[in-house]
């Protein structure tokens, strides 16, 4: 694509915030500090409760790439679960067969392993828009995990495979209780790749992707390739949601099929639409949404005394009214209500505020 | 030599049963440009209520007649109280929420009959290569195939559904009651849906017993052109076959990844299907 350098615009003048930090100074520092009021709270809570927390960073990430999938590029998957599946498998083959890997070279193939799942799937993708795609990413949720039966012995079948990862420094080790670690390991994983991907969405890319969503003419006559940029998107999504696979696995130790169901790709949608579509500050909301209307729920049931039969299905039908209630009322989501009151509240004091700083909200 | 017209033949019964649940895609498609992802809920709660018919009363048939009524009701509820409100609301919208809708009425399904797999009847004696069962299924969605075209090519019904689809807004100036026929379209669409459910889920129901089938059915609307019923039918018939070549010569686990390989390889060749009419974009 000789076009692309040729009519490549000139690197923008940094964008500086009111802080006066550069974006990734900003986006580290927040994750520095988020990472320590994780480190904090992991040391206060129940291991019950690191689980949870470890939870909802894995989710976070899956939310995350899918935010900025369909935020981005206005392409819409109905199937992250399959790249979760892929992360997650990838991670437990790793483990099974190679154990002398470190656990950081297991996640890095699981990026790489989702990574071509979403390039794959990216190339079908950019050739296909609306229902074609959402028919055929569903196609993929719901085949996918099926091909474990196909291979019984190396892939463990419908009962999938059962380990443990050895992760924790020897210095570590008797101090630090496991699943305070795993949440440790989950977030720093977790923030890391955030980081990257608030970057990615404030610079040149992001600009590029959000051309082509508005118009896919206009930005192709300005010499964006479409094509490898909708691949792009879905293969940055998918290496988030494969690395959220990929903690899964770690925190669960096991990687099994009925774990990656067409019910976990569509909740990962609800999550999506619920914090705000485009949205990280959203993908947080949602995450946290999942984790805790599943725990909510049974603990609802449970004071009601109402069967597990409603138990087990009171999150998806939460989950179900969410999206529609959403879409119907609050298209913005939780993080645009949020948005638009502190727009409300403030009126006069930022008069200023510019296309480039709005840029920077997805 | 046996083996394989064993499969074609049942390819032939599981293709009847895509071909009906994307003609109820195609109807409501080509009405909105909606692709209804509710569809196998719709048709879910309808086989579920046969279920629970069926077993207060004993009959095949009086829970057949109440599914298709069920599934009628469901599908006009669906576009009086829901999807009416999302016009022009882009593509993005109607996907989600007839998604929230799916997730919904599955949840509910499994509440009330939980995710237990119930027995549920055939219509017909099942035994043998081409049972009466089967033959029941080819026929009767051959005959509601037909009758639906009919509906939309010779009658004034069809005609005035056609041109409330086509250009709202001159139908509407010539008398025509869009929203009313927007109504019978998801209508006459859930009933047909329910009846593909009916036909799909024997020998067992369960809450997810329809996800597989409504993903090969997509898959064969879309092959065959989401605004063409005649090319959708073909497609089912045509999908039903090569999935149970695959399921028999290759493995039954591997029949939705197959369904998804063959539907992004025609969409490759042909954006739009098979049969489908090319959608000139506007810039």
């Amino acid at each position: 694509m000789a076009a692309d350098t040729v009519i490549a615009p000139a690197p923008p003048a940094p964008v500086t915030s009111r802080a006066g930090l550069s974006p990734l100074a900003r986006h580290l520092l927040l994750a520095v500090l988020a990472l320590a009021a994780i480190v904090l709270l992991s040391m206060v809570v129940d291991p019950f409760t690191n689980v949870r927390l470890a939870t909802v960073g894995y989710y976070l990430l899956a939310v995350a790439g899918l935010t900025v999938l369909t935020g981005l590029t206005g392409q819409v998957s109905l199937g992250h679960g399959a790249f979760m599946f892929v992360g997650a498998y990838t991670v437990a083959l790793l483990v099974v067969y190679v154990p002398a890997l470190p656990f950081w070279v297991d996640l890095l193939l699981a990026a790489v392993a989702s990574g071509l799942a979403g390039a794959l799937t990216g190339a079908a993708a950019a050739r296909l828009t609306g229902p074609y795609l959402a028919g055929a990413t569903l196609a993929l949720a719901v085949g996918l995990p099926s091909v474990t039966q196909r291979f019984p012995d190396f892939l463990g079948g419908s009962n999938g495979l059962g380990f443990t990862v050895n992760s924790m420094p020897a210095g570590l080790a008797g101090t630090v209780p496991s699943t305070r670690w795993q949440a440790w390991v989950v977030w720093a994983v977790v923030l890391a790749a955030l980081v990257l991907l608030a970057n990615l969405t404030r610079g040149r890319v992001g600009r590029r992707l959000r051309a082509v969503r508005d118009d896919e003419v206009s930005a192709a006559l300005a010499g964006i390739h479409v094509g490898r940029m909708k691949v792009f998107a879905f293969l940055v999504s998918a290496v988030c949601a494969g690395l959220a696979g990929g903690l899964q696995a770690f925190l669960l130790g096991t990687a099994a099929p009925g774990s990656f169901t067409p019910a976990l790709s569509l909740s990962l949608l609800a999550a999506m639409v619920l914090g705000g579509v485009g949205s990280l500050w959203g993908a947080l909301w949602g995450a946290l949404a999942l984790v805790f209307l599943q725990a909510g729920s049974e603990e609802l049931t449970h004071a009601l005394a109402l069967g597990t039969d409603v138990s087990n299905n009171l999150p998806l039908a939460i989950y179900g009214l969410v999206l529609i209630g959403v879409v119907l009322a609050f298209p913005q989501g939780i993080h645009g209500i949020g948005r638009t009151l502190r727009t409300r509240l403030r009126p006069r004091r930022t008069p200023a505020r510019t296309s480039a700083d709005d840029e920077g909200e997805a | 030599m046996d083996k394989l017209l064993t499969l074609t033949l049942g390819g032939l019964t599981s293709g009847a049963v895509y071909a009906a649940l994307g003609l109820s895609l195609v109807i409501i498609f080509r009405a909105t440009r909606v692709v209804n992802f509710a569809q196998p809920a719709l048709a879910l709660i309808s086989a579920y209520v046969a279920f629970s018919v069926n077993k207060a009363t004993g009959g095949y048939w009086l829970g057949f007649a109440a599914a298709l009524l069920t599934g009628a009701l469901l599908g006009a509820l669906t576009e009086r109280l829901i999807m009416r409100r999302l016009a022009d609301r882009g593509h993005l919208a109607p996907v989600i929420v007839t998604l929230g809708l799916l997730m919904v009425l599955q949840a509910v399904a499994g509440m009330i009959w939980s995710a237990e797999p119930r027995s549920f009847p055939y219509a017909f004696d099942f035994r043998g290569t081409f049972s009466p069962a089967a033959g029941f299924a080819v026929a009767v969605v051959l005959v509601v195939a037909a009758g639906v075209l009919v509906l939309f090519k010779a009658t004034p019904l069809g005609l005035r559904m056609r041109a409330a689809a086509f250009r709202p807004d001159v139908a509407g100036l010539l008398g025509v009651r869009v929203g009313l026929m927007l109504t019978i379209g998801w209508t006459l669409a859930a009933a047909v849906g329910a009846l593909a459910g009916l036909l799909a889920v024997p020998p067992f129901i369960y809450p997810t017993a329809l996800d597989s089938v409504f993903v090969h059915a997509l898959a064969a609307a879309v092959i065959g052109g989401l605004d063409n019923p005649v090319g959708t039918i073909a497609g089912g018939f045509a999908l039903g076959v090569g999935l149970s070549f695959v399921s028999g010569y290759v493995g039954p686990e591997l029949v939705t990844m197959a369904a998804l390989a063959i539907l992004v390889a025609v969409l490759v060749v042909r954006p739009h299907g098979l049969f489908g009419h090319a959608v000139a974009r506007r810039v």
